[in-house]
Formats: C-alpha cells, structure tokens, sequence
C-alpha cells in the first residue's frame, strides 16, 4: 500500500491533467481502444468500458488554463465552464478522442454539443438526452435506445459490439468503484480530519482520468491509509456543499471553506462518480436494462433532473440529517440556471427545518476566496456560538 | 421626453387585440365559467389538445413579456430576488413568479385564475423544467403532466422520439387532461382543430415569405411577433385564427400590389434601405424604442428565427388531421430551439440567401441560453457561409437593467454604416464590370 501522499501527488497530477496524458498513453497501448470524454453531470461509463473504451471525464478547465479563444465564443453572462472545453477542443488538448457525450444538464451544455459538430471535433459528438419521465416503459424504453446509440457511435470507432457479458463484467467493476467512494465518505463522515475535502475531491475527480480498474486500486489504498486514525479532530462545523455539480469550483475554495473552519461531509462535486445510489444489478441477461432500471429508480437528486413528486429539497435535507451536517452551504456556478433556479426552493426546505445556510457564486477559475472564507468562517463561529 | 405618438395600427391588429382581450377576458371570468386552466408553455404547446378539452391556456413567458413591454416587469423581477432568485437567471421566471407574488394581476388588468392543470411540454429550454418546478411549488396540489420533448440530436425527428412522445401523450399527458377537465379525450375533435390549424399555417407561412419580396410589405421580426401570437398561443386550431390569417394575408397582398413596405409603429416604412436577417428574441421592455432604431435607419427585417420558436411551419411541417398525435409530437419536436446548432446554421444561411439579406444580425439575450449559448459561433459560420457582415448587440428579455439604449444604438449605427459603405462598394464594382 503506498503512503497517502504518494497517492494523492499521483491524483493531483491526472485529475488536472488538461493534456489527458494518462487517456491518450492507454488509447495507443493496443489497437481498437477508443476514447470518449463526457461532460458533467453523470454518464453510464459502463457502456463505454464495455466496448473497449475508456470514458474520461471534460470538467473544464478550472483555473489550470488562460482562457484566450474561449471568450471569444461566449458572451459574458454565459457561465465559465463551455469557454473552457472549447478553448481545449481549439489548442488540441482533446485532439486524441474519439468522441465526445454532452448529457443533458442545460442549454449552455446542449449547444455546445452543436458548437462541437460544427466545429467537427471527434468522430462523433452526441447530445445524450435522459429521459425526463420515469416510468420504466416510456421514459425506460427512450433511455435504453439513447444507451444504444452510444454504443453505436463507439462501435463506428473501433468494431468493438456489445455484449452481455462484457457489460455484466464493466457494471461489477463501476459499482465497486461507487461503493469504495462512498466508503470514503462514510469514514469521512465520522472521521473528517482523516482526509480533507479538498485530497477527497483530487481523489475522486482522478478517476474520471484514469481506468476503472486502476482507480478501484487506488480507492482502496486511500481506504487501508484512513483506516486508521491520523490527524487531530478540529473544532469545525460540519456542512454540505451543494450547487458545484457541474463547472467545478478551484481547489482554493473548497480549501478556503474548509480552512474556515468547516468539514465537508458531503457535496456534489463529483456528483456523477456518486450518481447512482446501490448498485446496479450485474449479472443478468439484460444488463443495458439494468442500467436503465438504475438511472430510473437509484438516481440521486440534481437540479438536471425533474423532481416533482420527490422533490430535491427534501432529499437535501435527508441527506443533511444522515450526514449528521450542522449546515448547508450553497455553492454554484455564476450563470448557472439549473443549480440557481433550485436554490430558493432547495433553502426555504432547510429553513422549514431549521438548518443553518450560506450561499455563494464562483467560476471555475475564480481566484479570489478572502470574501468566500470570511463568508464562511462567520457561517463556522455563528453556528458554533449559537446553534 | 415628448410622448410618442400613437402607434398605427392595422385591421388585423385590430382583430388580433380583441382576440386576446376576449381570452383574458375568458380566464377572468372561469370562477363563473368552470372552465380549467392549463398553463404551459409556447414553444411546443399542445393547444388544440387543450382546447378539445374545453380547458384555457395560460402561456407564463407571454405574461412575463406583456409585463415588459407595460413596464412593470422590473419590479416583478426585484420581488423574485428578494426571494433569493439570482440576478444571473432567466428574467423571464422571475417577472412571472413576482407577477405571481403580486397577485398575478394579468397583462388586461384582469387577474389571472391559477392553474387546473400544469402541462410542461418543455421544448428546446431547460429552463421550462426548472420554472415548472417552482410553479408546482408555489400551486402546491396542482396536477403537473410532463411531456419530455427529445432534441433534434441527430438533425432529425426519428420514428422511435415520435412513439415516445404519443406514448407520453396517452399515458401521462392525456389522462391527467381527462382527469382535470372531466371529460373523456375526444379524438375526432383534436383532428377537426388540426385542420383548422393548418389551415392557419399555410396563411403565416404566406405572410412570412411576402419578405421575399422588394420592399419587403412586412417587418418578419418586430411585427412578426404580433403575426406569430395567435398560432403561438391560444388560438392554434380555432376558426377565429384562420379569420385573423386570412385578413392578414389580405392586407399583406395588398400591400405587395401597391408595392408599400411594412407598417410600423412610427408610420410606413417609405424607403427600404437594409434587408436582415435576425436571430434571438427582442427585447421587450424597449420594444417600440428598438423597432424604432432599426425604421429610422430604413432597415426591415425580412427573417427572423424568433417568429419560429413555435414552429418552423416554413420547413413543410403542417399539423396533420389525419395523424394527430404523431402530429403534435412532431410539431414539438421542430420548433426552432429544439433544432440543433447545425440545422439552425442551415436555416439561418438559407434565409440570407432566399431573403436576399444585406446582413444578418443577432441580438443576444442574457436571460436566455438556449438562444445564446453558441451564437458567436452561429455568426462566425454565417458569416463564412452566406458572406454577408454580420451584426451582434446584446439586450435582455424583460429586465429593463441590460437593455442600453445608446449602446445599442451606437452599435447599430456603426453596422448600418457598414452595410451602406459595402452597399455603395458593390455598386461601384458592379458599374465596372
């Protein structure tokens, strides 16, 4: 088991890797890999692995590249996140892929799987639109026919066909990896100075670089290493991040709300690694069916997803409760309809039952937290003093 | 500021404003009346299946831009915030849910009666999902039936995205229909409507395209709202609409044999100047003021994508009496903003071409992305394609804080300069050869 440094520095270097070093290396290992990026929020990776693909995962840019190109292709109250990708589509940095999956999340999102067809970028560019209606024979049968699709495109690519029981073997592999996740979080919640949010997050986003099998490996290291008991427990509030589910905030806040003086428990960062709560079934005849089953009935709640008659503002609070969170704080991205058309709704809910809230916007690259963490240190006192 | 003078106004206009008047008159009135109310949305609407229900729309981003253009919609949208609606979202949501919040007083005056039925046939904006959401919270009890409209990923409308919808349409929309309105679905009465509206359909598509001719008789953007607004809204399907069209095509003939072009606010436009093509919502809180930047330059908008967000009826879609489920599905399916980014490119080029434009133009809108987002990129590939200069100004829906009279002003003056230099340029080489 390597030192959790080790494996952290190893983390950082492929979760931020704009080149995608680690992608384009195991595409020309062998002959007829194929590699798709996909961006936020969620995506059935399974599908991907099971035709000898690798899905990797285009979060933006964040604050690791000067914005040049991008800016010219979207006004200024169009959020940060688009102008990223398409200054990485423009200086090459995606040139090896072979396709790219835009799920459906937003407008912004949407066309700019347009703006990648014009723009010919990959052999194939692929809006993935889920079904908005959950009923297993209406919106069940819609979303297995855009899964089909997918595996279409990538059989184009490289003549690689789905089958039963590659995808039964990639399903077992991805629900390992949601389960070692969450494995990570449960011992974070009684533990959260074992691993901070912001070594949590590297943790996580690396796997959206990386292969499925590796990543596995590396969550079980990080499992052997905070196992056991290491650092000293802060006096620090306890909060959930919601709102940061698709452009990613900069490393620097997460790390600013956390030096204020609150553990993160739980958040939607990678809300897509998380998406599916349990597992999905993994040895069956039809597993592309169980992949629908689990996006139909396993989903976790997001702003991308139509919510009435379970709405999301009482999911949150649950989630508050299990997480034994002392408060909320909103985080979302400037321009980002789906995550601020939510928030009033989503902070009345924690009103009617009495948890404290903050909220703030950023964009990916924003470098300034001073405000951030006065905000968030004043939430951290307040609570501790009179919650 | 002197007042400006009274706007001039056309028989149909006329027909068009009593139409209206009597519906919020009618949604008024649905205490005494019975009648349910459906609200829903205009892109994709499913209007003759309301209305073989008996049941009245309610159209919110109609309210929201009626709220703007009578100038009441900045303190709807500062009642929103307050709320804690962030200034970066749609302006539209937040005028209706403060109109909502203030009593929902309707633009006549009249207040408007809360809905029956909440049907979110969410078509090309993610956005309709998110305002339903709240809507259903701030109507809690209301039934809400979805109808998840696919996009046009692939450039087309595929057999498989036409049985998802009509299954939508039987299982979920339908039923909850029936239920609400207390009655059963009548399929020979949503067919009979289906003839009326393409009847409808085949007169707009007449006026819109009278743009084709020089000087164009109509403005196809700032007065092609007023054209769109019946079929858009609660009047697809009905007798009166084909009334309405069929004056208006009267009108519009008449003016191509006098060789006039369009009426405007400020009088008939006596000199055309500069043909455009214009894509992305206008504004509403300075409508009259924006039209009247664009008559003092000569400039007439001869095509808009506006003018098709509730169908792109000039591609050859009509409604189809004899398939009306398959129908709307499909009509959903074509509005404009369900058109990928690819297919908007074509149908903005061609309209350069077959309008024979001067220029293509586009006014962004910060409220709303599902226009936006991509735009530059839409202007750089016409540009390219068409080979005509290209114009971008940047205004908002409904909330008078983004709309900069001078700026846009500015900014228009130095484009119709440009137009008018390449116009004098061409002639110049023309004379040459």
């Amino acid at each position: 088991m390597r030192p959790l440094n080790d494996i952290l520095t190893y983390c950082n270097e492929v979760a931020f890797d704009l080149n995608f070093t680690y992608a384009k290396k195991w595409k020309t290992e062998k002959s007829n890999r194929a590699l798709v990026g996909f961006l936020p929020i969620y995506f059935p990776r399974e599908i991907i692995h099971a035709v000898n693909g690798l899905a990797i995962g285009v979060m933006g840019a964040g604050d690791h590249k000067q914005i040049i190109k991008g800016d010219a292709y979207y006004q200024s109250y169009i959020c940060h996140l688009p102008r990223g990708i398409i200054e990485m589509a423009l200086d090459h940095s995606l040139e090896t892929f072979d396709g790219f999956i835009f799920p459906a999340i937003c407008d912004c999102v949407r066309n700019l799987s347009g703006m990648f067809k014009l723009a010919k970028k990959g052999q194939f560019q692929r809006y993935f639109d889920y079904p908005q209606n959950f009923d297993a024979s209406i919106g069940g049968v819609f979303y297995n026919q855009e899964l089909h699709k997918i595996s279409e495109d990538v059989f184009k690519v490289n003549g690689v066909k789905l089958t039963t029981e590659n995808l039964n073997q990639s399903i077992k592999l991805y629900n390992t990896n949601r389960k070692l996740i969450e494995e990570i979080y449960n011992i974070r919640q009684e533990y959260p100075w074992r691993l901070s949010a912001v070594d949590t997050y590297k943790i996580v986003r690396a796997g959206l670089s990386i292969t499925v099998e590796n990543h596995n490996k590396i969550l079980e290291e990080v499992i052997g290493n905070i196992t056991e008991e290491s650092g000293e427990p802060m006096d620090n509030i306890r909060v959930v991040i919601n709102g940061s589910f698709c452009e990613q905030p900069p490393l620097g806040l997460i790390k600013s709300i956390e030096m204020a003086g609150c553990y993160i428990v739980d958040d939607d960062f990678m809300l897509g690694s998380r998406w599916i709560q349990g597992d999905v079934e993994d040895d069956t005849n039809d597993p592309l069916g169980a992949l629908v089953n689990a996006y139909l009935t396993k989903s976790t709640f997001s702003s991308a997803v139509y919510d009435v008659g379970n709405p999301k503002g009482k999911r949150l609070v649950q989630l508050a409760k299990n997480r034994n969170a002392d408060g909320v704080i909103f985080s979302a991205a400037s321009f980002c309809d789906p995550a601020l058309l939510d928030r009033p709704e989503l902070q009345k809910e924690c009103d009617a039952v009495g948890i404290p809230h903050i909220n703030f916007q950023y964009h990916e690259n924003t470098g300034q937290f001073k405000v951030i963490k006065e905000q968030a240190g004043t939430f951290s006192d307040s609570i501790k003093l009179w919650a | 500021m002197a007042d400006p003078k009274e706007a001039i106004k056309e028989k149909s206009m006329v027909i068009q404003k009593d139409m209206l008047a009597n519906l919020f008159k009618e949604l008024s009135n649905t205490k005494e009346s019975g009648k349910k109310v459906v609200y829903t949305f205009v892109p994709g609407n499913l209007t003759e299946l309301i209305l073989s229900f008996d049941m009245l729309p309610v159209y919110p981003e109609i309210n929201a831009l009626q709220s703007g253009m009578r100038k009441k919609s900045a303190a709807y949208i500062r009642e929103a915030e307050k709320l804690g609606f962030s200034e970066d979202v749609c302006t539209y949501v937040k005028c209706d849910i403060g109109m909502m919040l203030n009593g929902n007083i309707g633009p006549t005056g009249e207040k408007l009666p809360p809905p029956d039925l909440l049907l979110l046939s969410y078509t090309g904006c993610f956005t309709f999902m998110k305002w339903f959401e709240n809507l259903e919270r701030l109507y809690p009890g209301v039934p809400v039936a979805m109808l998840h409209t696919p996009y046009q990923e692939d450039g087309c409308i595929t057999q498989e995205q036409i049985d998802y919808m009509v299954k939508q349409l039987k299982e979920e929309v339908i039923p909850k229909m029936e239920m609400v309105a207390g009655k059963k679905f009548d399929m020979q009465r949503l067919s009979e409507m289906m003839v009326n509206s393409a009847k409808s359909e085949d007169l707009l598509v007449k006026i819109l395209e009278s743009a084709k001719n020089k000087p164009s008789p109509i403005d196809a953007y700032f007065a092609g709202v007023y054209y769109i607004g019946p079929i858009f809204t609660a009047f697809r399907g009905t007798d009166e609409a084909v009334e309405y069209y069929t004056e208006l095509w009267n009108e519009v003939q008449e003016r191509m044999r006098l060789g006039l072009g369009p009426i405007t606010p400020e009088g008939e436009l006596k000199e055309e100047k500069f043909r455009l093509v214009v894509e992305g919502p206008p504004n509403w809180t300075n409508f009259r003021e924006f039209w009247k930047i664009f008559y003092d330059m000569g400039a007439v908008i001869v095509a808009s994508s506006y003018t098709k967000v509730g169908g792109v009826y000039d591609l050859g879609f009509r409604h189809d009496e004899k398939f009306p489920l398959e129908s709307l599905a499909k009509y959903c399916m074509g509005c404009y903003t369900n058109l990928n980014l690819p297919q908007r490119v074509n149908l903005l080029a061609d309209y350069v071409k077959e309008y024979k434009a001067d220029g293509f133009l586009i006014n962004s809108i910060k409220s709303c992305n599902s226009f936006s987002a991509g735009q530059l990129m839409i202007m750089r590939e016409i540009e390219q394609r068409a080979g005509v200069p290209v114009g971008f100004i940047e205004s908002d829906l409904v909330d008078p804080r983004y709309f900069s009279y001078a700026n846009i002003k500015n900014r228009l003056e130095s484009y119709f300069q440009m137009l008018g230099q390449r116009k004098v340029i061409m002639a110049q080489e023309e004379a040459t050869v």
